[in-house]
C-alpha cells in the first residue's frame, strides 16, 4: 500500500542522512552515553522530523502509511534517537496549534505518578536519547521535560530502553489536549522498527552463512542451515508485513486492532528471528565489537517496549470474542486494507 | 533475496464480489454440518460444484469465449476465500480450477482448451493431478510412468499414488517419462492428460486415517493415449510442472484449512459467561496469525495478477500457513482439555479429533516443509 511515488523524494536524502549520522559507531556511542559530535543536531536540522506534520505547518503532510518505508529504513540502521516518536508527537502538535518542542520526543504510554506527585515512566525506548517524554497518564497527556532537566531525571535499565523517573513535575512540563491512543500508536512505531531491524538481521546473517566456512565449504551450503534461515525468512516476512498492517492509516492515529496484530506479530518473531541469527552466526555474535549485537538486544527490548505479543494477543483476542460474526469478519476483514 | 511481499488492497470491483457470493452460500450453507465444514476443501459435492458453475463461478479466471469469467487473481481469492470460510465442499471442482485449467489455458492447443475449458467452468470436467508414485514423492523428478510413442499417439504404462480424487475424477494431468531415463530427471519428462474411463486404467481408492477415501492409486496398462495427449511441449514437463505449482500453492485453502474448528471454537468460548485467560490469548494469537497470513496471500496474488510466476514467494506463505494450519488443532486441544467448565459439544470435539487427525497432510500436500524451505533457501541466494 505504500506509494513509491509518496516517499522517493524523502528516501534518498535518508539514506545519506543515515550513512553519514546513523552509523554503528554513533549507535554505540548513543547508547553509552558519549558524545556524538554534531550527529544529534543534524538529525534534528534535517526536518525529517517535520513529515508527518500538515504542509500547511511546514511538514510535508505524510502519513503513517506513507511514512512505512522511510521508518522501517531508520530502523535497518538502529536510528538511536527516537524519530518516529517525535515526528508523531509533531503532528499532534501541530494539529492541535501548540508550538511544536525542539529536539526528541520518546513516547511512554503508561506512567504512573504516585501521591506524592512523583512521575515514572517504565520502559520508554531511547528514554535516556530524548529530550522530551510524552507520558500518557489516565488522566491526559502531557510532554515532560528530560534534556534540560536531566538532573531531575532518573534512568534505570539499559540505555535502549529506560524507566524515566521523576522526584516532581519539572519546570517546562505541558499537558497535551488530545485524546490520543498512544500505548497503539507507540506499538505501530515499534512493530515497524522490529520488522526494520529485522530485514538488515537476515541480510546479515545471510552474507555470514555465504562467507564463513566450516568443514571446507560455506555455512549456506548445510541443509540445516537452509532449512533454519528459510524459517528466519518467513518470520521477516511476517513481521514486515504484520507492521505495515499497523501502519495503514491515512492520518497519524494507528487503528487499535491493526497495532495490535502488527506489535503482537512482530513481537513473536522477535524470538525466532534472533534464535536463529545467533546460532548462525556462533560465538562471534556474542562479541560486543561486532555489530549483531546491537540488533538483537534492541529486537528483545522493543519486543517488550508498549507490549509483548502476549499482551496484545489478548487485545486480539477480546475483540474477537466480543464480536458476533466469524473471525473472517471479525478481525481478518477488519484488519485488511479497504478495497481500492 | 525474495523480494519483499507488500500490503495491497483488493481492488473494489473484485472486492465486491464478496456480497454475491455470500448470498448464495447462505441458501446452500444449511446443509453443511461442523464435520462436513471441517473437510474443508476435502469436501467432495458434484452437485455443488455444478451449482457453483452455473452461477459463473468455476473457471473465474479463464477467458470468456471458452466458458471461463474472464475475471482476475483478486476475484477468484475473494470467491475462493469467502467458500473456503463457509466450509462449503469445493473438492470437486477444486484442482480443475485451481490449477488444470489454468495449466491448459497457459500450455494447451486450441483444441484441447475449446474441448476441456468449458466443461470445467460447467462443473463437468473434474481433474486430478497424477505426480506422486510408489518411488517417487518429493523426489517427484524420478517418476517412472512412462509414454510410449506409438501410431497416432501414446502408450502409458506405470502408476501414480496418493492422487487425490481419482475415483471421482474424469481426467488426470500426469507428469511422465517420454524419453530418456530416470538419470536423466529433469529432462524427458511431458504433461499428459488421461482419461480415466479409457481402458487399462484402474483406480483404487485408499481409505485415510480419518474413515475418508479421496486419495488412491491409479494403474496404467498400456492405456492407449491420442497424439493430442501431450499438454505444452513434449519434454517441458518439469518446468510446466513448476510453473503450476505456483497456482497449487498461493492460495488460501493454505491458511485456511483449519478454520472450520477455529470458528467452531470461538463460538464454543463465546458461549461461556467468563472466558478463561489462556483461550482469550490463543484466539487472539491465531487470530493475528492469520489476519497476517492473509495479507501475505493477497500479496503473493497480487504477484499472480501482475503476471509473475511468484514460486518462491508461494512455497514461503504455505509454509507459515500450514503451520498455523498445523497449530490450532493442537493449541485448541490444549486449552479445552485444561478447562474445567462444562464439556466442550460432541461437534466440536469430532471436528477437533477429524482436524487434529489430518493436521500432517497439510505440510505433506503440495510440496512438504522441507522441500518449500529448499526452494525458500534457493530464492535467498544459499543454494
Amino acid at each position: 500500500m505504500t506509494s513509491p511515488a509518496n516517499v522517493s523524494p524523502f528516501l534518498d536524502p535518508l539514506e545519506k542522512l543515515l550513512s553519514v549520522h546513523g552509523t554503528p559507531a554513533v549507535v554505540r556511542a548513543v547508547e553509552a552515553g558519549d558524545d556524538v559530535g554534531n550527529a544529534r543536531q543534524a538529525w534534528i536540522e534535517s526536518g525529517f522530523a517535520d513529515l508527518l506534520m500538515p504542509e500547511a505547518s511546514g511538514g510535508a503532510g505524510l502519513s503513517l502509511r506513507t511514512a512505512d518505508d522511510l521508518l522501517r529504513t531508520c530502523a535497518r540502521h538502529l536510528l538511536p534517537w527516537p524519530l518516529d516518536a517525535t515526528m508523531v508527537v509533531r503532528a499532534v502538535f501541530a494539529a492541535i496549534g501548540m508550538a511544536v518542542p525542539d529536539g526528541f520526543v520518546a513516547i511512554a504510554p503508561q506512567t504512573s505518578i504516585d501521591v506524592d506527585g512523583r512521575i515514572l515512566c517504565r520502559g520508554v525506548p531511547d528514554g535516556a536519547a530524548a529530550d522530551w517524554i510524552l507520558a500518557a497518564t489516565p488522566a491526559g497527556a502531557m510532554l515532560v521535560p528530560v534534556r534540560e532537566h536531566r538532573s531531575e531525571a532518573v534512568f534505570r535499565g539499559g540505555a535502549v530502553a529506560t524507566d524515566v523517573f521523576w522526584h516532581a513535575q519539572p519546570a517546562g512540563t505541558t499537558p497535551v489536549p488530545r485524546e490520543m491512543d498512544w500505548m497503539a500508536i507507540g506499538a505501530c512505531l515499534m512493530a515497524t522498527r522490529i520488522a526494520g531491524a529485522m530485514e538488515r538481521l537476515l541480510e546479515m546473517t545471510l552474507a555470514h552463512a555465504s562467507t564463513r566456512s566450516q568443514f571446507g565449504k560455506p555455512l549456506a551450503a548445510f541443509q540445516a542451515i537452509q532449512q533454519q534461515l528459510a524459517v528466519m525468512a518467513e518470520q521477516v516476512a511476517a513481521a514486515r508485513m504484520a507492521a505495515s498492517i499497523g501502519m495503514l492509516a491515512d492520518g497519524i492515529e494507528a487503528d487499535p486492532l491493526r497495532a495490535a496484530i502488527a506489535k503482537a506479530r512482530t513481537s513473536e518473531a522477535v524470538v525466532a528471528v534472533t534464535s536463529i541469527a545467533h546460532g548462525v552466526h556462533g560465538a562471534i555474535g556474542i562479541a560486543a565489537e561486532f555489530d549483531l549485537q546491537l540488533y538483537t538486544r534492541r529486537l528483545h527490548a522493543w519486543r517488550l517496549a508498549y507490549g509483548t505479543e502476549r499482551r496484545w494477543h489478548g487485545v486480539v483476542g477480546r475483540a474477537l470474542l466480543a464480536a458476533e460474526g466469524p473471525v473472517l469478519d471479525a478481525i481478518v476483514l477488519r484488519a485488511a486494507p479497504p478495497a481500492a | 533475496m525474495i523480494d519483499a511481499l507488500q500490503l495491497v488492497a483488493i481492488p473494489s470491483d473484485d472486492a465486491a464480489l464478496r456480497s454475491e457470493v455470500r448470498d448464495f452460500l447462505r441458501q446452500h450453507a444449511a446443509a453443511w454440518p461442523l464435520a462436513s465444514r471441517a473437510r474443508s476443501w476435502m469436501g467432495f459435492d458434484a452437485g455443488f460444484s455444478q451449482a457453483l458453475g452455473a452461477r459463473g463461478w468455476l473457471g473465474l479466471t479463464l477467458p470468456v469465449e471458452y466458458g471461463g469469467g474472464g475475471r482476475g487473481p483478486f476475484a477468484r481469492f475473494v470467491l475462493v476465500e469467502e467458500l473456503l470460510a463457509a466450509g462449503a465442499p469445493v473438492g470437486a471442482h477444486w484442482i480443475a480450477d485451481r490449477q488444470s485449467g489454468p495449466l491448459l489455458l497457459k500450455y494447451g492447443t486450441e483444441a484441447q482448451k475449446r474441448f476441456h475449458l468449458p466443461r470445467i467452468c460447467r462443473g463437468e470436467s473434474f481433474f486430478c493431478i497424477g505426480m506422486s508414485e510408489p518411488q517417487s514423492g518429493s523426489d517427484l523428478a524420478s517418476v517412472r510412468t512412462r509414454a510410449e510413442r506409438v501410431e497416432g499417439g501414446w502408450r502409458l504404462s506405470g502408476q501414480k499414488l496418493w492422487t487425490t480424487n481419482a475415483p471421482r475424477s474424469h481426467y488426470m494431468i500426469a507428469l511422465v517419462r517420454t524419453s530418456g531415463t530416470q538419470e536423466d530427471r529433469h529432462r524427458g519428462l511431458s504433461q499428459v492428460i488421461v482419461d480415466l474411463a479409457a481402458p487399462g486404467v484402474t483406480i483404487r481408492p485408499i481409505r485415510d486415517l480419518a474413515g475418508d477415501a479421496h486419495f488412491s492409486e491409479v494403474f496404467f496398462d498400456d492405456v492407449l493415449l491420442g497424439d493430442d495427449a501431450i499438454v505444452g511441449q513434449e519434454g517441458d514437463g518439469w518446468a510446466q510442472v513448476t510453473a503450476e505449482l505456483a497456482y497449487e500453492r498461493s492460495g488460501p485453502e493454505r491458511i485456511y484449512s483449519s478454520l472450520a474448528l477455529f470458528d467452531a471454537w470461538i463460538a464454543h468460548v463465546r458461549s461461556r459467561s467468563v472466558p478463561d485467560d489462556a483461550s482469550v490469548v490463543l484466539a487472539g494469537r491465531l487470530a493475528t496469525h492469520l489476519a497476517v497470513l492473509r495479507e501475505l496471500c493477497v500479496a503473493v496474488t497480487s504477484k499472480l495478477a501482475a503476471g509473475e510466476s511468484p514460486v518462491v514467494e508461494a512455497a514461503l506463505v504455505k509454509d507459515l500457513g500450514t503451520e498455523l494450519e498445523q497449530a490450532m488443532p493442537v493449541a485448541i486441544a490444549d486449552v479445552i482439555g485444561a478447562d474445567e467448565g462444562p464439556p466442550a459439544a460432541a461437534a466440536l470435539l469430532q471436528a477437533l479429533a477429524y482436524v487434529t487427525h489430518v493436521a500432517p497432510s497439510f505440510s505433506l500436500r503440495g510440496g512438504t516443509r522441507e522441500i518449500l524451505r529448499g526452494m525458500i533457501a534457493r530464492g535467498l541466494g544459499l543454494r
